[in-house]
């Protein structure tokens, strides 16, 4: 189901690790299955100097952290911040429909990472814990979004209405 | 690489001897059952004699009592949706578990919107179901229990018999899903007390797309398919005949083969399981202790995903199911794991292993020797894991 590349990176992922004096870290979970991120950067020069990243996640979420880390390196806090997910999924060859939310994981996780390093170089204090528990609820906490294009869709929707993808719902409304 | 398959809960391979049975009647009888000609007469008598087989293997006491289906998911359709229409004019009402197979669930989904009311009890932290409560949960309108004998996920053991004895008592009918426990441990439709039973056989090496629905004589369950006079009345289209073989000679087999199968496959179990405990710290493993599937066993990382170790250890040759959410088609956690009162973060590290006939010491041990190496890289990569936690 996952291409070579997804494969590789996820067999053999670069970056993985923590940066303790880290300048900035993207702390995000995935509204969509619950699982985690963490990006963490040393600035230079305005450029990523160095770049590290923990997953709690699926083979594609680790894949995802390990193509963004290395797209990431070297590059300008500008260039960084126009990484977007669907370069990442490109990166990686495609993924599977329904794992593209992983994708916006790795984004969401570089750029979070970047606002953290602008924000405190500004002097702000900033909460991770509030900045987390905001982009976990992001697309809202009791309704019912399409795993695939993350619509909102009703309940008992056997397909979404957006993307015409097959929901197979398993909550217990 | 030499695979190890230890995912047989999603299938088993066929037994060397389904497989022959299965060619032979490829070769040999191609009539169709109903046709009263030579060729249709051959074609009706295996059909027959898979059916006794099926009734032996769970003790059923007249063969007319098994319907062939095209699976397990069917079969269960057919019972609840066959009992709801049956019953229409009696009530509405319609008890069930948590834990149940998504068959049974959307089953019930699609007759909510035909304004069926349904109870859905708890389960402990075992995954049983309390008899009290399902007593308690019965009302005039009450038509249909449906519990099913073995959870697939965590492989518990409810108590079905003492519920058949509260059904009897209320007047409400029984169905059990077997899926998971036919052709396995031991299963007696008449010491159940059951009304109506599933059962797939592909749990027990038989061919996949074939299963049976016991229906207790008398009991009034509506057909599901609409057609011709095939199965007494009870599900038309022309029968699925090679598969309905290899079903059968499944079931022969599972009969004698069963007080081997069964020990052999729990001590193999146990020693994955302690294998697993002495080697991995921070994992849970589900189910009840004793009241449990004797081949599976469902295990809990902490702080990992479930996908992720699977695509490892698929990686070395080894093939498990995982239940996390991200495995899922709906990438939401599993309802068995969190009914059970796992949190959501231990459940997304699950992973199901089902051990079949062909395994071996080797197999379990290979499992052993590489499971925590994986499990310690995911957690060097998880933002969850910290070392203290570990000791
Ligand atoms: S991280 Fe859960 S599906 Fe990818």
């Amino acid at each position: 189901m996952y291409s070579q590349t997804v494969m590789d990176h996820f067999k053999n992922p670069r970056n993985v690790g923590e940066i303790h004096d880290a300048d900035g870290v993207g702390e995000v979970g995935n509204p969509v299955c619950g699982d985690m991120m963490n990006i963490y950067i040393k600035v230079k020069d305005n450029r990523i100097d160095d770049i590290k990243f923990k997953t709690f996640g699926c083979g594609s979420a680790i894949a995802v952290s390990s193509m963004i880390t290395e797209m990431a390196k070297g590059k300008t806090l500008e260039e960084a911040m126009k990484i977007t997910n669907k370069d990442v999924a490109e990166a990686l060859d495609g993924l599977p429909k329904n794992k593209l939310h992983c994708s916006n994981l790795g984004a969401d996780a570089l750029h979070a990472a970047i606002k953290n390093y602008l924000d405190r170089k500004a002097g702000k204090v900033v909460d991770l814990e509030k900045a987390r528990e905001e982009h976990v609820k992001a697309p809202g906490g009791e309704g019912c979004y399409c795993p695939y294009c993350q619509k909102e869709v009703a309940e008992e929707a056997p397909f979404c209405l957006f993307c015409g993808t097959e929901i197979p719902h398993e909550h217990d409304h | 690489m030499g695979v190890i398959y230890l995912d047989h809960l999603s299938g088993t391979p066929l037994h060397p001897k389904v497989k022959e049975a299965m060619i032979h009647h490829i070769n040999t009888v191609y009539g169709n059952p109903v046709s009263d000609h030579r060729m249709g007469q051959a074609a009706s008598q295996a059909l027959e004699k898979a059916r006794e087989q099926v009734a032996a293997l769970i003790n059923a006491g007249d063969p007319t009592e098994i319907v062939f289906e095209s699976g397990g998911t069917e079969s269960v359709n057919h019972a609840i949706k066959g009992v709801a229409i049956g019953l229409r004019e009696k009530g509405r009402h319609i008890i069930t578990t948590n834990i149940e197979h998504k068959s049974v669930l959307n089953s019930l989904r699609t007759l909510r919107l035909l304004d069926y009311q349904v109870t859905s009890l708890d389960v402990d932290a075992h995954g049983l179901v309390d008899p009290a409560a399902v007593e308690k949960a019965i009302t005039p309108d009450t038509i249909l229990i449906s519990i099913m004998l073995a959870n697939n996920e965590i492989g518990t053991l409810e108590p079905i018999a003492d519920i058949a004895k509260i059904a009897k008592k209320n007047k409400v009918l029984l169905h059990t899903d077997a899926v998971d426990a036919v052709g396995v441990i031991p299963v007696d439709v008449k010491s159940l007390g059951v009304d109506l039973l599933s059962l797939a056989a592909n749990q027990f090496y038989g061919p996949p797309g074939v299963g049976a629905l016991y229906i207790k004589k008398g009991t009034p369950v509506w057909p599901l398919l609409d057609g011709g006079m095939q199965e007494n009345k009870k599900r038309a289209g022309t029968e699925n005949l090679i598969g309905i073989v290899g079903l059968g000679m499944a079931a022969e087999l599972a009969k004698q083969e069963m007080a081997e199968r069964a020990p052999r496959l729990q001590a193999l179990r146990d020693r994955l399981q302690e294998g697993l405990v002495a080697r991995i710290p921070d994992i849970v493993i589900n189910g009840h202790p004793t009241l449990r599937l004797p081949h599976l066993l469902s295990v809990s990382f902490k702080y990992i995903e479930g996908e992720s170790l699977m695509l490892m250890l698929d990686d070395e040759g080894i093939c498990v199911s995982t239940r996390s959410a991200c495995a899922s088609g709906s990438l939401r956690a599993s309802h068995v794991l969190i009914s059970t009162g796992l949190d959501f973060a231990t459940a997304q590290g699950t992973l199901l292993f089902s051990l079949g006939r062909d395994n071996t010491e080797a197999d379990v041990d290979k499992v052993i020797q590489v499971l925590p190496g994986i499990v310690q890289t995911l957690r060097d990569m998880s933002p969850l894991y910290k070392k203290e936690q570990a000791g």
